[in-house]
């Protein structure tokens, strides 16, 4: 791998940095590299790139290289890098944006990430909140890996932490009008 | 009517490149009262200034307009210009076309066609300007300094040893302020009480010099030369007088609380002397915690006390001196580190700040100078520092750098080592910032010569495990997350303004900025004066400072106060306010908009249709008097005008304006 050419992939990117800027309220020309984010993150150990070194990316312009990283599907969303920035950058809102262009370009780098996502989605959807059983169970068939952490499930399911059918939401338009809204803001698939 | 003359000016290419300054004198001439108009590159420079000069004599000029920069950069140029040639300095005007015009306009046209106006607008006004006398006001030839840290003392010092009398105000117990708490400073490592307690004692024995100690400001009145000040000196229960300092009553007092001095890691009496090397050495009784003050029992200092000094009944007493100029140099306050939730800072006893660190490894500190945890008194092995703890830090709305942590975390880096060799300090930082003489070849000893390891990264969170403290961080060059181990973590808290610092800003009129730090009047040009007249700033008041800078500052700030105090007498503001009482209604308005005191409300009786009136109007002090212009806006009758900023001429720019 040759050096990065710096003068073209800074340029290059620039309309997706104004993008997040815009739409989402994160200037990551603040950011100065302190890795305070990527120190309190609870998921950092299971990332190949730090959340500093994700947002590094996105100010050198390397976005494509960002939008390929395990990292941004390995985000929990717990939002504890935003919390504790010093420069407001909000780095969660960062990897949010990557996650929601990674899947726009149709570059999703971790597929069972992917998967786990639109089922919760759908999930949410339909019954205005999570049905943990029902997600699990789809997860596991489309993911064809049918017992995958089944063996937790009796002791759950006596505990009452596990509900067979869903509980649903009493106002179903209303989520109806957030899904429809949110597609509305981001103009994706998602 | 006025023969007027017109100078448009080049300022090089400044206003040239955007404005056609030929044309502006051109269309100049035709205007009402022009009888001459020209354009130069620099009006401001000696060819210019002469050529002005030769114009007022040959064209027999009442009055001139200068289009060029802003009156802020050059009006007393010009006005000193006409005045060399024997006009009345107030006859002249500047205009704008340099911000206004040519800095705002990238085209020609626009420039040049505003510049025309605005110079029309100068025109009508200088038909109706008056000249103005300026009157001089006596200089009461003595300085005030308040805040008695290393700026103050020094600052006093510097003012006394010029010739004038200065009273030193602070308002704690004892001279010193926050360098007095410090161990040994950077880049040379002296001692610090070594080399303040010389200047404290040098200021003390000055016969130029009066400290009042334990006594805040309360009120400012008057103006440049004469600020009439109301001091409050708290009641210090103690006759300092009859107190020969011998120390019984302290060593007595059954009462013991922790020591503020100390940064809470020791312990002091009710009646007590902070520390002791302080000026003066003289004990106080803190009423909060004294058994007698509260509960009416005890007393026994007083029965101890070989002078009879101990007098419960002192109260607070409010004195007023009149001094000519003021320096202040109120100081900061260390930054508070309970703000860092994620360090568990307040919460983890082994979580301290860089001044808990100074009075741990000071010989006369709670340890005697040995570096010891406050948890359990372990020597610590592994040491943290993380730096910016309240410095650039916009989450918890501290956009600025502190400019000392970087420094006095190497010295603590360093002395760590020197005290307890086996140790390892490690090093969170973001930049190392070492702009000072010598500072550069002190960071680096403190790496290569005392083992600092330097971490490039913010820690995120600190918690506890067993005795251990483990700090979570990211070493940003290697781009890992990394954890310590570590016995003590020392926060490098940066500074913040002093908490009341507002207030004090309001009772001298001085402005400050969003976080507190008092505001110079130039940042560059005029670092040491506020923007009210006579006031100056002096250390770290007016933004985080190092003690070589305060120093410096401060003995700057003297050279302006005694600068001032040499003077005779100072003169007076002629762009003053003045009543027109044919028109005031003595509604009283202007008395209360007025930010100088400047306006008082008399009675005069008039005669009306062959009997005597009396009336209510009002009157200004042209003593006090600072020209800002507040009361004529105010005014609803049109009674208040600024001399050189009537309503007349004002109407006239406008209608000069309108009629184009
Ligand atoms: S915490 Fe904020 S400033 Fe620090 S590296 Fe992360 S995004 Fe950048
Ligand atoms: S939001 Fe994501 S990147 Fe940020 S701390 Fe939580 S898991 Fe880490
Ligand atoms: S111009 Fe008016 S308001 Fe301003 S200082 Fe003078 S009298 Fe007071
Ligand atoms: S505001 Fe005007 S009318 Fe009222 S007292 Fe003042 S000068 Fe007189």
């Amino acid at each position: 791998m040759g050096p990065v050419q710096l003068s073209t992939t800074v340029v290059s990117s620039q309309g997706f940095r104004d993008r997040l800027k815009e739409a989402y309220g994160a200037d990551i020309s603040l950011c100065y590299q302190c890795g305070k984010c990527s120190a309190g993150c609870p998921a950092a150990f299971a990332m190949e790139h730090t959340v500093r070194q994700i947002i590094r990316m996105v100010q050198a312009g390397l976005i494509q290289e960002a939008l390929h990283t395990y990292s941004i599907w390995a985000c929990a969303g717990c939002e504890t890098c935003s919390s504790r920035c010093p420069r407001q950058v909000d780095p969660a809102k960062v990897m949010e944006a990557l996650r929601i262009e990674a899947k726009n370009q149709g570059l999703v780098s971790d597929q069972e990430a992917d998967l786990f996502h639109d089922l919760f989605l759908q999930s949410v959807q339909s019954n205005g909140r999570l049905h943990e059983v029902g997600l699990m169970a789809r997860f596991n068939i489309l993911s064809r890996q049918i017992f995958k952490d089944a063996i937790h499930a009796p002791g759950l399911l006596s505990q009452g932490k596990l509900s067979i059918l869903p509980h649903k939401n009493q106002n179903p338009d209303a989520v109806a009008r957030i899904f429809a809204n949110v597609k509305k803001k981001r103009g994706g698939n998602k | 009517m006025k023969r007027i003359g017109v100078f448009v000016c080049h300022c090089g290419t400044n206003i040239a490149n955007t404005v056609d300054c030929a044309k502006v004198a051109e269309t100049a001439k035709d205007f009402p009262g022009v009888v001459f108009a020209c354009d130069y590159k620099y009006m401001c420079a000696e060819p210019g200034q002469v050529m002005i000069q030769e114009a007022i004599r040959e064209h027999n000029l009442d009055g001139y307009v200068v289009a060029a920069c802003s009156p802020r950069m050059h009006e007393p140029t010009f006005r000193k210009c006409a005045e060399r040639a024997g006009m009345n300095p107030y006859m002249v005007e500047q205009v704008n076309i340099r911000e206004q015009c040519s800095w705002v306009h990238a085209d020609k046209t626009k420039g040049t066609d505003k510049s025309i106006d605005i110079t029309r607008m100068g025109v009508a006004k200088v038909a109706q300007n008056e000249p103005l006398f300026s009157t001089t006001i006596p200089v009461t030839k003595r300085a005030l300094v308040i805040g008695a840290g290393i700026a103050g003392i020094q600052a006093a010092i510097d003012i006394a040893d010029a010739g004038y009398p200065v009273t030193l105000l602070d308002r704690e117990h004892s001279m010193g302020g926050k360098m007095a708490q410090v161990d040994k400073t950077f880049p040379t490592l002296d001692c610090s009480a070594c080399i303040l307690t010389p200047k404290m004692v040098e200021a003390a024995q000055h016969p130029n010099i009066e400290i009042v100690t334990y006594a805040e400001v309360q009120a400012v009145d008057g103006f440049v030369g004469n600020f009439d000040v109301t001091i409050r000196k708290k009641a210090r229960y103690v006759d300092v007088d009859k107190c020969t300092g011998c120390g019984l009553c302290s060593e007595k007092c059954p009462k013991k609380v922790a020591s503020e001095f100390e940064m809470n890691l020791g312990t002091r009496k009710a009646i007590y002397v902070p520390f002791p090397q302080a000026v003066p050495n003289k004990p106080v009784i803190d009423a909060k915690n004294c058994r007698f003050l509260v509960e009416g029992k005890c007393g026994v200092c007083k029965k101890v006390c070989p002078t009879g000094a101990v007098d419960f009944e002192q109260k607070d007493e409010l004195i007023v001196e009149r001094f000519g100029s003021i320096v202040v140099a109120t100081g900061f306050e260390q930054f508070d580190i309970s703000k860092y939730e994620e360090y568990g800072a307040g919460r983890i006893p082994d979580v301290i700040t860089g001044l808990h660190l100074e009075r741990l490894m000071n010989a006369s500190g709670p340890t005697m100078g040995k570096i010891k945890r406050p948890s359990d008194g372990k020597v610590p092995e592994k040491i943290v520092f993380i730096k910016c703890v309240g410095s650039r830090d916009e989450a918890k709305g501290r956009s600025y750098c502190s400019r000392a942590c970087c420094m006095y975390v190497a010295k603590h880096a360093t002395l760590i080592k020197e005290k307890i060799p086996t140790s390892k300090s490690y090093i969170f930082y973001m930049d190392v910032r070492t702009a000072g003489k010598n500072y550069e070849e002190f960071y680096t000893r403190a790496q290569n010569e005392y083992d600092a390891q330097y971490v490039r990264g913010r820690v995120s969170k600190i918690f506890q495990v067993g005795d251990k403290l483990i700090v979570r961080g990211e070493d940003s060059l290697l781009g890992r997350p990394v954890e310590i181990e570590a016995d003590l973590v020392v926060l490098a808290a940066g500074m913040d303004p002093q908490q009341d610092a507002k207030d004090l800003a309001r009772t001298l009129g001085i402005s400050y900025d969003q976080h507190g730090w008092f505001t110079e009047a130039h940042p560059k040009l005029r670092p040491v004066e506020t923007h009210t007249a006579g006031i100056f700033l002096a250390g770290a008041c007016q933004g985080p400072k190092d003690i070589p800078d305060s120093v410096a500052q401060a003995s700057a700030a003297a050279v302006k106060a005694a600068g001032l105090l040499s003077k005779k007498e100072l003169t007076a503001e002629a762009q003053t306010a003045r009543c027109d009482e044919a028109y005031c209604s003595g509604c009283g308005l202007c008395v209360s908009i007025c930010p100088y005191k400047a306006i008082e409300l008399k009675r005069i009786s008039e005669r009306v249709h062959g009997g005597t009136r009396e009336r209510q109007v009002s009157s200004v002090n042209q003593g006090l008097c600072q020209g800002c212009g507040a009361c004529s806006v105010a005014c609803p009758s049109s009674a208040m005008n600024l001399k050189g900023f009537s309503n007349d001429q004002i109407l006239a720019e406008v209608d000069a304006l309108c009629q184009r």
